[in-house]
């Protein structure tokens, strides 16, 4: 076959050519009726089309926003808030049910047949009711936790009501932001020292002490030098509520446990058909070689399975992200219920939906990207 | 006439199918299905005369709920003909999102629920609340405006489903729940202990409730519009559904003009002569309806207040039918 951008066209265009114009003209047709309807509707019930609203001011509140926002503030800083909260709770909601799920999945492979028999019957029973309906059970059941001033108190510091997880928390709110920033850099520069001593060590050594001082000192130094105090905050029952400290909502919890549950539900079966893809060869031979049954597994099973399941896994995050948009029944402030807001508010409805499809498009595609990404490098692996 | 003027896409519509599509909301008094499946309510009623005035028949009517979050897409895009849930006429929803409104049939004020518990007695004590509230409603920015302008804090709850929003109020996930003052006597009707909590007696906005239809419909908005007035007429006239057979008799003008006994101004609507009357004897005039469904005699209980006649102190005004 010829080679060349002529011979790509062709090639994309396909043998019949005849009929794919006609499509793509039918289907280009059929857009430009519906933008020019939708326009002549617009004009006709006096909608100025357009993306001006964005830097308009919302003048509603957001009930718990990862950024800091105010009713004065824009729309589209209340929209990156709805993005935000989306994404946290699907990135956290992915982490969560990746371990529940591989847990899962390796249990219900277990010999122990009660193990397994529950494992099988949470699967069934999680994958056979819908997740809106699970949602509601685990809103009304973060709901039923007592007021705040019965609150349950677990552990010191740690309450436990309807208003949410109450938690002890850095009274300064940028000293947070320190803390992990000084963490990373230690575990950056530990990561990087190992390397080194390492390589180093091949030609006499870097001293593991001094890798260990910097790593640590200098991230502690920077913590010391920013001058935020790192003073903890207890929550404490003041007025309708808690103060002080940090608030886990019940909707956020609710949201995560039932997202969490759900998709842990289907990894496990997913991790399931990967285990059971591996030739049971694999096990006698690692059982061969003197290895335990937990070893084998880790050493020998699941990388090998796990090409079989990260394919999978893929689409089971993104349908958890997708799922998330289920928030805006329990009253999550999720990018779906502020876009909800936004469009009651300002009437762009056709301006809103294109924003909240362009936002889940990217969310999803960076996640497909990523896990291809990890997918094409365990293919490599096992090729050689 | 000079040739038929166009009728407008909406009641051209309605008349090819044969029937009104009002969207309506989910709240016993205001428009609930009754144990037959036959809509009943307040709201449902002025629906019914809309029907009457166009087919002479109350029941060439179909309601189906949507919810606030849903109900204004819905009708920009044709799903419903008119929305008769309670929607508050606004300025930007008039001039901006391309709705005309009818006559304001009920005049409420948004509202705040509170456990007695609690012991507040006004919203100004309410600092650091947490307040449930409804997607898609006025409420979200009025509760947010009375916040600020008040200079306290509070911490919202947005949930769309109605019954799920009531559950967190009454679970006591929030501590004040909002909402249009009527919806709040009702549902707080339906809580488990209605005597645990009570309605502050502050109104936080304005809330004029009138039909909403699309633009361009300029026939079917005075269709509308005279529906509504007619009950209102009739009852600033006296005649009700059990005496409004005895005023046909009358030989006041303005009634004979009214019912339809000297037919023109029916005719120059091109509606039935006798709209008005028909609506009356099947519906009753406004204050009829209001006590049927929402009356301080029914489950409800909502007292006329500033829903009652103009020449009673109310807001109730029907410019003149002549």
């Amino acid at each position: 076959m010829r080679s060349g951008p002529i011979a790509a066209v062709t090639l994309w265009w396909g043998g019949r050519s005849a009929l794919q114009a006609t499509i793509l003209a039918l289907v280009l047709f059929g857009g430009f009726l519906l933008v020019s309807n939708t326009l002549a509707n617009m004009e006709r019930f006096g909608i100025t089309p357009g993306f001006a609203f964005l830097e308009h001011p919302a003048g509603f509140e957001i009930g718990e926003a990862p950024i800091d926002y105010r009713p004065q503030d824009s729309y589209a800083l209340a929209l990156l808030a709805g993005l935000l909260n989306t994404v946290k709770v699907a990135a956290v909601g992915c982490l969560a049910a990746t371990v529940l799920g591989v847990l899962l999945g390796v249990a219900r492979l277990s010999g122990n047949a009660l193990l397994s028999g529950l494992v099988q019957g949470y699967v069934e029973l999680i994958r056979s009711t819908p997740l809106l309906l699970q949602l509601f059970f685990w809103s009304a059941t973060f709901q039923a936790l007592p007021a705040p001033r019965q609150a349950l108190n677990p552990l010191p510091g740690v309450f436990l009501c309807n208003r949410g997880i109450q938690l002890p928390a850095f009274a300064d709110g940028r000293a947070a932001g320190w803390v992990l920033a000084a963490a990373v850099l230690g575990t950056v520069l530990a990561l990087a020292g190992t390397a080194l001593h390492r390589r180093a060590g091949r030609r006499g050594g870097l001293p593991g002490m001094t890798v260990a001082a910097v790593a640590c000192g200098l991230p502690v130094s920077l913590l010391l030098a920013s001058g935020v105090p790192l003073r903890i905050e207890v929550p404490e029952l003041s007025g309708f509520n808690f103060s002080g400290g940090t608030t886990v909502s019940p909707e956020f919890s609710a949201l995560l446990v039932g997202l969490v549950v759900n998709a842990a539900a289907m990894i496990a079966e997913i991790v399931r058909s990967g285990l059971q893809a591996v030739p049971a060869g694999q096990w006698e031979a690692a059982r061969a070689l003197g290895l335990t049954r937990g070893r084998t597994m880790r050493l020998v099973v699941l990388p090998q399975a796990m090409r079989v399941i990260v394919p999978l896994l893929t689409s089971s995050y993104l349908n958890l992200t997708k799922n998330s948009s289920l928030a805006v029944a329990i009253g999550f402030p999720d990018l779906v219920s502020v876009i909800n807001t936004s469009a009651n508010q300002t009437g762009q409805v056709l301006e809103t939906m294109a924003i909240m499809m362009g936002a889940y498009l990217t969310v999803n595609l960076a996640v497909s990207a990523a896990m291809n990404l990890y997918n094409h490098r365990l293919a490599i692996r096992g090729w050689r | 006439m000079t040739g038929a003027a166009a009728a407008g896409p909406t009641l051209d519509a309605i008349k090819a199918r044969g029937s009104i599509k009002v969207g309506v909301g989910t709240q016993p008094g205001f428009f609930a299905p009754d144990s037959n499946g036959r809509w009943q309510g307040f709201f449902v009623d002025f629906g019914r005369a809309l029907s009457i005035a166009v087919f002479n028949d109350p029941d060439k009517v179909q309601f189906v709920s949507s919810s606030p979050q849903q109900r204004l897409p819905a009708l920009q895009s044709g799903e419903f003909d008119i929305l008769l849930s309670g929607v508050t006429q606004t300025f930007t929803r008039a001039t901006k999102l391309g709705f005309h409104f009818g006559p304001v049939v009920f005049y409420d004020g948004q509202g705040l629920l509170v456990p007695k518990k609690l012991g507040v007695s006004k919203g100004k004590d309410l600092n650091g609340a947490t307040v449930c509230v409804q997607t898609g409603t006025t409420g979200e920015l009025n509760i947010t405006d009375f916040f600020r302008q008040n200079g306290i804090a509070f911490k919202p709850v947005v949930i769309e489903e109605t019954a799920e929003n009531q559950k967190a109020f009454a679970s006591g996930r929030c501590d004040v729940l909002t909402q249009d003052a009527s919806d709040l006597a009702i549902t707080r009707t339906q809580l488990p202990k209605p005597d645990d909590y009570v309605l502050l007696p502050e109104r936080i906005s304005k809330e004029p409730l009138a039909p909403a239809i699309r633009y361009g419909d300029d026939q079917w908005l005075e269709i509308v519009n005279w529906a509504v007035y007619a009950t209102i007429q009739a009852e600033e006239l006296g005649i009700t559904q059990a005496n409004v057979d005895s005023f046909l008799t009358s030989g006041d003008p303005a009634i004979r003009r009214f019912l339809g006994v000297d037919p023109s101004l029916g005719e120059a609507a091109r509606l039935d002569p006798k709209f008005a009357y028909t609506i009356i004897k099947t519906l009753g005039n406004y204050g009829e309806i209001f006590e049927r469904n929402v009356g301080p005699a029914t489950k409800v209980g909502l007292d006329r207040g500033h829903n009652t006649l103009w020449t009673r102190g109310g807001l109730l005004y029907a410019p003149p039918f002549r």
